[in-house]
């Protein structure tokens, strides 16, 4: 089942509600892409609150999304990490550094107004 | 009564979901707490992807629940008929992968868990043990 993507003005908002396989995740990178391209979204939240795991291969996806989208000009700012996943993803050396996060949806969207200004 | 022991054959993509569900209901069974359970379906995850992606889509992860005068725990054996690994200190090196990948997995599997260990034949396949003790 493809995760969906809403919009709302200048921004994409995205709430992961179930457990992502490889090939969702792929899926979603495109989507998303797409999205992006054809609404020209200039900012993305993408809400992981309900997420329980996300190991290498979905770091990677998400980590490859933010500088995707940053390519073609939207800013995604990722909400809601559990504690037990913030620790997962030190103990596999995963930092998401240059990514920027928020506590839940309302922080990001706080967030992205305060960056793009719109 | 829960089983005490458990294998999921890794033969799709989604064998990879399913191995992590068995593991973390083990994990919740045990008595381990969030973050343990989360580590331990983060480690089954990378080696149940590895098997997947590396070892022709033959593999079984096995759990086995232990439960002796040492200590309550979750053992879980990773064991492919694949190609094999060549070298063990090289993949065993944050970063290192030859599939394009964040070269995590192993690594991080290691770090997850409190034992792990590693045995390879080129030709033959691998098999990796690794356990978690219940604090
Ligand atoms: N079961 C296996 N059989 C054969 N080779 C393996 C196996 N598991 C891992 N490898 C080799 O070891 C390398 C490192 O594995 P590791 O899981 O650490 O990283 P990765 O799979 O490349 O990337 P990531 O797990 O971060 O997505 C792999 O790229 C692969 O070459
Ligand atoms: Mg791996």
């Amino acid at each position: 089942m493809p995760i969906p993507i809403l919009k709302l003005h200048n921004y994409l908002l995205i709430s992961i509600q179930t457990e992502i396989d490889d090939i969702t995740a792929i899926e979603f990178q495109e989507d998303l892409l797409d999205k992006i391209y054809k609404t020209g979204a200039t900012g993305v939240v993408i809400d992981l609150t309900s997420v329980e795991i996300i190991d290498s291969f979905i770091a990677k996806v998400l980590g490859d999304v933010v500088a995707m989208s940053d390519l073609m000009g939207a800013k995604v700012v990722l909400t809601g990490i559990q504690p037990a996943v913030a620790m997962t993803l030190i103990d596999l050396g995963i930092h998401l550094q240059n990514i920027p996060t928020a506590l839940d949806l309302e922080q990001g969207l706080i967030k992205l107004h305060q960056e793009l200004g719109d | 009564m829960k089983p005490q022991s458990s294998c999921v054959t890794i033969q799709k993509e989604w064998d990879i979901v399913g191995a992590r569900h068995v593991a973390r209901d083990m994990a919740k069974t045990l008595g381990f707490g969030t973050v343990d359970q989360a580590r331990i379906a983060t480690a089954v995850s990378e080696l149940a992807r590895n098997i997947y992606l590396y070892a022709n889509n033959d593999g079984q992860i096995y759990f086995d629940m232990i439960n002796t005068i040492d200590g309550k725990g979750l053992s879980i054996i990773a064991v492919d008929s694949g190609p094999g690994i060549s070298d063990i200190a090289e993949v065993m090196q944050d970063g290192f992968s030859t599939s394009g990948g964040l070269g995590a997995g192993l690594p991080g599997v290691k770090r997850l868990m409190d034992e792990f260990d590693i045995q390879s034949e080129l030709g033959k396949g691998t098999k990796i043990t690794a356990k978690k003790w219940v604090r």
